[in-house]
């Protein structure tokens, strides 16, 4: 058989045992009533002690959203969702109020480690081979916001990080503590009308990360959210704020998992960055949510809305995505390029086999003058997935000296999958410069039997071009996620790679 | 015993037959050279050896070191030691090289059931190779053939071939595309790998090749056969009077 052939035919194959994150945890949890109505939304203000003023922010999202109609513009096809078939809300019943991790339920603890989550404070030690000749990869400490379900479980680090003035903690209590800052910031990069997903999220939001780094402050760790679905025909909607402060700098990464049912789940969140002068966030996103069988049966629907907004003069956005799991995928982490000088990135890895669909993308919105951003998409596309970029590169009037350099690239393997590119451009003044390049290509038959040859198996080599030709956006990612995500796009392919 | 036994090979691509019964010995330490016009069947008799899909053998069988060579994958045959210098190496972006032979070699150490060699010991192993081919250690650092000149992919080749020491090397119109200079440093490589155990088959259009790789047997193809088989004189011959004479006797 041509060894094209024989990947497609293993591809095909791939079966929800591929999918390694599975597995349900057995835990008692406390639910919303099934479906939404202002009680719903009521009941979710209750469980979180929220203040008044944020329950009338979220009943008029709410009330907003009843007067909304489902987008369908997407290249994505699903059936109607059921909004009042869903729980709202689920948290794992806490068997009394904690004050440490080692109060944490252990199944909750088990979760996580089998997940690999550290949610103790130690350093991780890279299991990475120092590049040739390099030196060795230093030891790191990351802090870890574990969202299990609807609620925050633990958050690490939180004294160290107090020390440098740093505020990591989940948004649920930063409402109540800080709500100076909360008030200030929430709602003001997407605002709670902004699409139907959006004004969902901000009606039953339950719990996210959030984020404030003081002016001048080089946020001394990686600081990282790991969301996780384990509660059946419940919804995800998290809620993620990160502020940067002007002339600070924070590296944030985001990692997803859920366990494999029949039936489909959705997650719909909603994330704003804001950078204020000089200052800078870069935004990593390791997505691996349940895709589904290989009928097509069962994963998440990830609709979601991320945007940060580049309020500050030279100050930067850096959004860098690994999008591998999902049934679907609706997502575009923009930039709104606002103050003079500042610069937005969207560095995209995505991936699609058996019958996932994705239209993901970016949108790059130049308002400020001399504002630069840069695109580059690698779409992968295998099994009968549909595989769709779709981002939006614009220049306002006053926006002189815009520029922009957009590069996506697609790769098919077999022929019965589709990629897609659907680029605008709008450009209101004639200093802008926009670049745009994009290619497709197969994986050749060539390619393959040359690697073959050499005695790498089909599944190698099939997983070392993968690898080659998503290398530039994995050079992105911090370290230990880059070594993390390279395995996750060999799972992924499974079937075509080992 | 030989160590490469083609015996009345006959293959198919796409309902057409391209070699009709075609046999060839090669011994250890021997160097054969095929020659033949375009469409003789030479490059299709190295794909086959090699194992590249989309070939159909429907008769006779080919041995390797007694073993029925047609039987196994195509890496597995990489493992046991048949190497295939390609006539066009493919490009890999974003692959170094150095990552790529590390991995090739570990996969055929794994079929072997050898140990997996480190990155450190690799890497030792591998500037070593280059340095005895005279091969600038930048190359290794670049992806897989991308932006080489013709030139350099063949140096690639050899550097390949050094280092995973296999006991057949076919060499598929390695002559292809080199000025007379770069022919000269390929054949060089080429002739250092020569060894008593090691067998190579250089497949040609030309004479020219052979002056600097110099066979010990010359076999002359036409329409899907070896016609003639003779001493390093008979590259010669042809070089005189043409590929002409060999078209009735096939």
């Amino acid at each position: 058989m041509p060894a094209v052939q024989e990947t497609v035919e293993r591809v095909r194959r791939i079966d929800v045992d591929q999918y390694r994150y599975g597995f349900e945890t057995q835990i008692e949890s406390d639910k919303a009533p099934k479906g939404l109505s202002e009680d719903t939304v009521r009941f979710i203000s209750a469980k979180k002690n929220e203040p008044a003023w944020m329950l009338e922010w979220r009943l008029e999202a709410y009330r907003r959203w009843l007067t909304m109609t489902e987008p369908t513009w997407a290249r994505v096809d699903y059936p109607k969702i059921d909004y009042q078939d869903i729980y709202y809300y689920a948290a794992p019943k806490p068997k009394k109020t904690l004050s440490s991790i080692d109060e944490i339920d252990p199944e909750i603890l088990k979760t996580y480690e089998k997940l690999g989550i550290p949610l103790r404070e130690v350093a991780i030690l890279e299991g990475v081979e120092p590049p040739p000749g390099g030196p060795p990869s230093p030891s790191r400490k990351i802090a870890v916001d574990a969202v299990f379900d609807s609620v925050s479980v633990a958050t690490t680090f939180q004294k160290e990080l107090k020390a440098a003035g740093v505020i990591f903690m989940p948004i649920s209590e930063a409402i109540r503590e800080h709500p100076e800052l909360v008030q200030k910031y929430l709602g003001t990069v997407v605002p709670t009308s902004d699409n139907y997903f959006a004004t969902l999220n901000s009606a039953v939001f339950s719990d996210g990360s959030f984020v404030y780094v003081p002016p001048g402050v080089r946020c001394p760790m990686e600081l990282s959210t790991y969301f996780r679905i384990n509660e059946r025909n419940t919804g995800q909607f998290e809620r993620t704020l990160i502020i940067a402060d002007k002339g600070s700098y924070v590296s944030y990464l985001e990692g997803c998992t859920a366990p494999q049912r029949d039936e489909n789940q959705l997650h719909a969140a909603v994330v704003e960055l804001v950078t204020l002068d000089d200052a800078e966030i870069k935004y990593s996103t390791v997505q691996n949510w349940y895709p589904g069988n290989s009928e097509g049966k069962g994963g998440i629907y990830n609709f979601v809305t991320k945007r940060g907004d580049c309020r500050g003069r030279n100050s930067k956005i850096s959004w860098t995505q690994v999008e591998t799991g999902s049934a679907i995928t609706w997502k575009y982490p923009s930039c709104i390029l606002r103050g003079d000088n500042s610069s937005g990135e969207f560095y995209s890895i995505a991936i699609s086999n058996g019958f996932q669909q994705v239209d993901s993308g970016t949108k790059m919105i130049h308002l400020g003058k001399n504002t630069s951003s840069r695109i580059i998409s690698k779409g992968i596309a295998a099994g009968k997935s549909q595989n769709t970029y779709r981002g939006l590169v614009s220049a306002h009037r006053k926006a002189t000296g815009a520029r922009n350099y957009t590069a996506c690239d697609s790769l098919l393997i077999g022929d019965k999958c589709g990629a897609h590119t659907v680029p605008y451009v709008e450009a209101k003044n004639s200093s802008a410069t926009f670049e745009h390049e994009a290619t497709t290509s197969k994986i050749s038959e060539d390619v393959l039997f040359y690697c073959i040859q050499r005695g790498l198996s089909q599944e190698e080599a099939v997983g070392l071009v993968v690898n080659g030709f998503v290398k530039d956006v994995l050079q992105q990612l911090p370290m230990e996620f880059a070594v993390e995500a390279q395995k996750l796009i060999s799972i992924s392919l499974e079937g075509s790679v080992g | 015993m030989s160590l490469l036994e083609v015996k009345d090979l006959q293959v198919r691509v796409e309902e057409r037959e391209i070699l009709h019964g075609l046999s060839l010995t090669v011994n250890p330490g021997q160097v054969h050279a095929i020659m033949g016009p375009n469409g003789s069947g030479k490059s299709t008799l190295s794909h086959v050896i090699a194992g590249k899909p989309g070939y159909e053998v429907t008769g006779g069988q080919i041995l390797f070191k007694g073993e029925d060579l047609l039987e196994m994958a195509p890496n597995e045959r990489a493992a046991k030691g048949v190497f295939l210098a390609f006539q066009y190496p493919v490009e890999i972006p974003g692959v170094t090289t150095w990552n790529f032979l590390h991995a090739a070699l570990n996969a055929q150490r794994k079929a072997r059931g050898e140990d997996e060699i480190s990155s450190p010991a690799f890497l030792k192993k591998v500037r070593e190779v280059a340095k005895s081919l005279n091969i600038p250690q930048d190359m290794l650092k670049r992806g897989v053939n991308v932006g080489f000149s013709g030139g350099e992919k063949k140096r690639n080749e050899i550097l390949q071939m050094a280092l995973f020491e296999p006991a057949v090397c076919i060499l598929d119109e390695m002559d292809s595309g080199l000025d007379i200079d770069a022919l000269r440093i390929a054949a060089d490589g080429v002739n250092a790998l020569r060894s008593p155990e090691r067998a190579m088959v250089v497949i040609t259009h030309y004479q020219r090749l052979l002056n600097y790789i110099v066979p010990d047997v010359v076999h002359v193809m036409s329409k899907g056969r070896v016609v003639k088989s003779g001493g390093k004189e008979l590259a010669l011959e042809l070089e005189e009077s043409g590929y002409a004479q060999f078209e009735d006797a096939a």
